[in-house]
């Protein structure tokens, strides 16, 4: 346990110094062309709608938000916005946009766009699944509820000055302002295309679309007219599709690929760690990811705290790091080590089956009892699923599995008397933003824990809530670190009620072909999952 | 019948056939006490310090699975849910065929003819497709596996049976004892159902080997057999991607379960070859 | 002739309507919501229903059912939930590796079935008759995915000759089309063994050697002509179904088929997926069946069109 942490403690460290290293732009010239694989089809490339592994980071290249975060860090800085001024009760923002911002159909970007744009997102016609990110936004219940078209809160003071009002300080709000969902597109393409915007993709990033062959592969080329100098580096990306991930390790090692979308596959990972000629090849990052099995706490016996606090005890994490290769670290805590907010001192429960016995004991199930573990049926889920069962098995409870489709696990997790127990794994939560309250609201908070909502373990503590909403109005960025301290207190005190058993944390493990350069922080960008594409260069273009 | 035994018996790859039918069903029925280790128990050893499954060697004969479990001993095991869910789900699907190609092909009318436009409508299903859809409503135990094959394999079998009951009751003597008066189930089932013995006998053989087939095949999926039950697709499914570096843990299950659905298709083509001369090829 | 296909396209036509009124209810009957999975994890409640709505899912299922019939019979499969495509974009992207699959398996299934055969049938009762026929029978023993995996253990990986899997070039059809070959070439060489045996019994045949022909020409020319119609009628039940995609082989090679397309909208309960892939499999299952019978009067002229 102690050499985990240490490993954890030294990994965080490590993200942190990636991260520090500055990107230079200056001495790197443009040219060159790379080959990214995914092994799922690109579903769509519209910034309001796409949710996916694959297309989180490619719609990043193709469109910008008012902010961003500097290349390979967590640090948010100002994007479309030249600048930006918070009133000092945290509830009115006020973005000045830059003038050189063009959309690849050659039209100037105004504020009236990015109005238009989060306007659409929220609208429900446009059935976005970021449209809850908005809610601080003033205007945003009447427009869910269909009665306004245009959010109250939002106004264009000039073509290039945008101020937006909130029905309360929100701490998160300029997170929001980067994410995918946020992003600008020119109404006239969106009208034009209608619902096939997602496969016609207009914005103003660095890269514009070029062809896309549904199942087959996407075209990027770079944009000569984008407003950051120097950017994007590559003149040419090909995404190619439905690529396994063992074709395309072999396909990298003969030079035909250069990057693997979906990661080193895991089957092959040992073989290709053990290999000194990969040593170069393979960059290592953490990612804000918490694998969990959550307990229903309104469902017996879960609804005995001694009976949740046994489970997290006689689950031993590091046997299943060890069966999916040590790709991860065992977790004690719901936040991921490199998520601001998280203890490194909080020991969390040890694995302790005969403690964990006697505490189910002492709540009445000396003799153990039955339940039900719900997990995804995408490996390696079920074999996670398998080792916790035998875990459990130990301490004199039966769980039977439930592996199901991704969605029936969702769904069942969002009645309140369905899912006693769900493996997270496959549907996990990997955060959309680098903050703390990300891990909370709709995982662990009162909001969530509604039918159909994503606390699957239906844990409300309103003492917590109350905290967490205090936190969340804490936008004065001169109270971060408080903000920080109120939140890592807030998950410890949720650890005491054990609503979750956490258990790793996943490690990221990307492979580049060597032809590659740029810094290894944007091949593992903590927010551009899972490559920062503008800023990978070509060797053989210098 | 002395005659069709022996011609039966003179078929070699039928005698193999089912050699290897009771070598199966040895090893199913005698699981717990061949197999060397529990099947479900994950052995901290069973697996290397980086976590890769043991190749074959001394203490796990056929090695070990991704989770350290002995493959030896959960093909065993997985030897039961094979058998069991071949004999139950095709046992059903004939039983289910049967019933509805006979009444079709006796009452005719309009509930044959309904009967057999549903047939009709259920070949026009892609069955793979629509064993998944069935899987994926009703959360897989063992036997909801079992009838979710049923439920796609009982078409043919009612097919078969409704012509050959139509070509029955159609001769001249079924004609002949209705006119003399006997009720309907005397005429069925003394002077239809008897007839139809060999096709149900020889459907109940081969038909064991494409559920056999079918029932990996979903377990191959993901949507077959809940684990940690054993079961030979599983456990091809939970391996498959590590096929390359551990090819034990996909062909020792896979040669079990074509072993033991070749076997069915050996004593089944072998047994029509005896019974019903006139049925040959795919049909 | 007229009046047989008239009544067989009414038939027809009803044996969809009841296809897709069947994958409809079972859509339905799947423990999953798929508004859910639109909405995302941040969704409000009012979002959530502001969706059902949308998508008219909040009216009861035979309203629903009739207004999905009066788009299809407009050709409007719908979109995809997830995607938001038209469901026909998606189908007819995945329709040309389905029929390449499908040429390339039903290639392979004559290339090894006919040969293997024929061949049998000329050595009946020999051990080499009894040894194809134990090899034909392994053939469609073995489940399509352990085939696949062997094949590409040992033509991809020990001796790469083959690409891992992937679509592209005819060198990635040749794997995926062989294990789906091999197992259908079983059931082609052993009905071709019967259908030969019963040819080389008959008048005509021995007529022609009694001419003087040789035994090459006898079976190959004479025999084969007449032994081979039941061979091009299965070619038409295969063709119906393969247009359902073969969702285990396309997975094991990442083949970008029509299966692979059905297989994840189950996952994700994509209904209007659902219900374009399977109406567009069993309008070819019911093409396939029409023309096996159109043939089958030819193969056998006691077989009438009724």
């Amino acid at each position: 346990m102690k050499k985990a942490l240490l490993f954890a403690v030294v990994l965080c460290l490590a993200v942190s110094l990636g991260a520090l290293t500055p990107v230079e732009a200056q001495k790197i010239k443009q040219g060159g062309t790379m080959v990214v694989t995914y092994k799922d089809d690109i579903s769509t490339l519209d910034p309001a709608i796409g949710y996916d592994w694959q297309n989180w980071s490619m719609i990043k290249s193709l469109f910008n938000g008012l902010m961003d975060y500097k290349a390979g860090t967590y640090k948010l800085e100002p994007d479309l916005a030249e600048s930006f001024t918070i009133s000092p009760d945290g509830k009115i923002y006020t973005f000045k946009i830059r003038k050189d911002v063009k959309f690849h159909n050659g039209r100037k970007l105004t504020a009236e766009d990015i109005k238009y744009s989060i306007d659409r997102a929220v609208n429900p016609k446009t059935q976005s699944p970021g449209q809850g990110f908005f809610g601080s936004i003033k205007g945003f219940d009447d427009m869910v509820a269909g009665k306004t078209t245009e959010l109250s809160g939002m106004t264009v003071v000039d073509p290039y000055t945008l101020r937006i009002e909130l029905s309360r300080p929100d701490a998160t709000f300029l997170h929001v302002m980067a994410i995918n969902f946020a992003f600008a597109v020119p109404k006239e393409e969106v009208e034009k295309w209608g619902a096939d915007f997602g496969k016609h993709p207009v914005g103003t990033g660095a890269f514009k679309m070029q062809e896309w062959k549904l199942g087959q592969r996407v075209v990027y080329v770079r944009n000569h007219d984008y407003y950051k100098p120097g950017l994007p580096r590559l003149d040419k990306i090909i995404f190619e599709v439905g690529v396994e991930p063992t074709v395309a390790l072999l396909r990298l090692q003969r030079g035909q690929v250069d990057i693997l979308g979906d990661g080193i596959p895991p089957a092959r990972f040992l073989q290709v760690k053990n290999d000194p000629k990969n040593a170069d090849l393979i960059i290592e990052g953490g990612q804000l990811h918490t694998g969990y099995v959550s307990m229903n706490v309104r469902m017996k016996p879960f609804d005995n705290v001694k009976v949740r606090q046994a489970v997290n005890m006689a689950i031993n994490k590091k046997r299943i790091c060890k069966i999916i290769n040590n790709r991860a670290i065992p977790a004690n805590q719901p936040l991921p080590p490199a998520m601001p907010g998280y203890d490194k001192n909080y020991k969390g429960y040890p694995y302790n089956p005969q403690k964990a016995k006697a505490l189910l004991a002492e709540a009445g199930y000396a003799n153990g009892f039955t339940t039900e573990l719900y997990a995804n049926n995408t490996d390696p889920n079920p074999r996670i699923a398998q080792a916790i069962q035998q875990d459990l098995a130990g301490i004199g409870i039966k769980a039977n599995l439930k592996t199901l489709a991704q969605s029936a696990v969702i769904t069942a997790g969002g009645e309140p008397d369905q899912a006693p127990m769900i493996w997270s794994g496959g549907m996990a939560w990997i955060a959309d933003f680098p903050d703390p309250s990300n891990f909370y609201g709709p995982i662990l908070g009162c909001g969530g824990a509604v039918k159909g909502g994503w606390n699957w373990s239906w844990y409300c503590n309103k003492d917590l809530e109350a905290k967490a909403t205090k936190a969340d109005a804490m936008s004065d960025p001169a109270k971060a670190s408080q903000r920080t301290e109120l939140w890592r207190s807030i998950f410890i005190d949720i650890m005491k009620d054990a609503p979750w058993a956490p258990i790793f944390n996943e490690q990221r493990f990307t492979m580049r072909a060597l032809r590659l350069g740029g810094p290894d922080a944007i091949f593992v960008d903590p927010v551009h999952i899972p490559v920062n594409y503008e800023y990978v260069y070509a060797k053989d273009a210098q | 019948m002395s005659y069709s035994l022996k011609k039966f018996l003179r078929n070699r790859l039928a005698l193999f056939g089912m050699v290897m039918i009771l070598l199966f069903s040895i090893a199913a029925i005698f699981a717990p006490f061949i197999a060397p280790h529990p099947p479900n128990k994950q052995f901290f050893e069973g697996l290397s310090i980086e976590g890769a499954p043991l190749p074959p060697n001394t203490k796990f004969w056929l090695g070990t699975d991704l989770l350290g479990r002995s493959l030896f001993s959960r093909l065993l095991f997985g030897a039961r849910t094979s058998l069991l869910i071949g004999i139950a789900a095709n046992g059903a699907a004939v039983l289910i065929g049967a019933f509805l190609g006979i009444i079709a092909g006796y009452v005719k009318g309009f509930l044959g003819t309904a009967i057999m436009r549903f047939t009709d409508l259920m070949m026009a299903f892609p069955a793979l497709l629509l064993a998944i859809a069935l899987a994926a409503i009703f959360n897989p135990s063992l036997w909801i596996v079992a009838l979710v094959i049923a439920l796609v394999n009982w078409v043919q079998i009612a097919r078969v049976i409704y012509s050959q009951t139509v070509t029955l009751v159609e001769q001249e003597y079924i004609e002949a004892i209705r006119s003399i008066g006997a009720s309907w189930p005397r005429i069925l089932f003394v002077h239809v159902v008897p007839h139809l013995w060999p096709t149900l006998l020889v459907w109940g053989t081969l038909g064991i080997a494409t559920t056999v087939l079918l029932e990996a095949t979903l377990s191959f999926l993901g949507v077959g057999v809940r684990p940690p039950t054993p079961s030979w697709g599983g456990i091809i499914y939970e391996s498959q991607s590590y096929f390359l570096d551990a090819p034990w843990l996909v062909f020792f299950p896979g040669a079990a379960i074509m072993l033991l659905s070749l076997s069915f298709n050996l004593v089944g083509d072998a047994l029509r070859d005896v019974l019903d001369p006139t049925q040959r090829g795919r049909d | 002739m007229l009046t047989f296909l008239a009544k067989r396209l009414g038939q027809s036509i009803l044996i969809l309507f009841g296809v897709t009124l069947i994958t409809f209810c079972l859509s339905f009957l799947m423990p999953a919501d798929p508004v859910r999975m639109i909405a995302g994890r941040s969704a409000t409640q009012a979002t959530v229903e502001s969706i059902r709505k949308q998508l008219g899912l909040d009216q009861p299922l035979p309203v629903q059912y009739v207004k999905y019939l009066g788009r299809l019979v407009q050709g409007d499969l719908g979109r995809s939930y997830k995607q938001k495509t038209q469901v026909r974009e998606l189908i007819m992207s995945r329709l040309p590796a389905t029929l390449l699959l499908m040429v390339g398996t039903i290639f392979f299934e004559l290339l090894i079935g006919l040969p293997a055969g024929i061949y049998a049938a000329t050595k009946r009762g020999s051990p080499t008759d009894t040894w194809i026929m134990a090899l034909s029978f392994a053939g469609v023993s073995i489940p399509q995915f352990v085939l696949g995996l062997l094949l590409l253990y040992v033509f991809a990986n020990m001796i790469p000759i083959f690409p891992l899997g992937g679509y592209g070039s005819l060198k990635h059809l040749v794997l995926p089309a062989l294990t789906l070959g091999i197992s259908g070439g079983g059931w082609y060489s052993r009905m071709i063994r019967s259908s030969m045996v019963d040819v080389l019994r008959q008048d005509f045949i021995r007529t022609a050697r009694a001419k003087g022909l040789t035994e090459r020409a006898v079976v190959l020319v004479h025999a084969l002509r007449n032994a081979i119609l039941p061979v091009v009628a299965m070619v038409g039940l295969d063709i119906g179904i393969f247009m359902a995609g073969a969702v285990v082989v396309e997975s094991v090679y990442g083949w970008p088929g029509i299966g692979q397309l059905a297989w994840q909208a189950i996952q994700m309960v994509d209904i209007p997926i659902i219900m374009g892939v399977t109406l567009v499999a069993a309008i070819g299952i019911v093409l396939g069946n029409l023309l096996a019978d159109l043939i089958m009067p030819f193969v056998d002229p006691r077989v009438y069109l009724r």
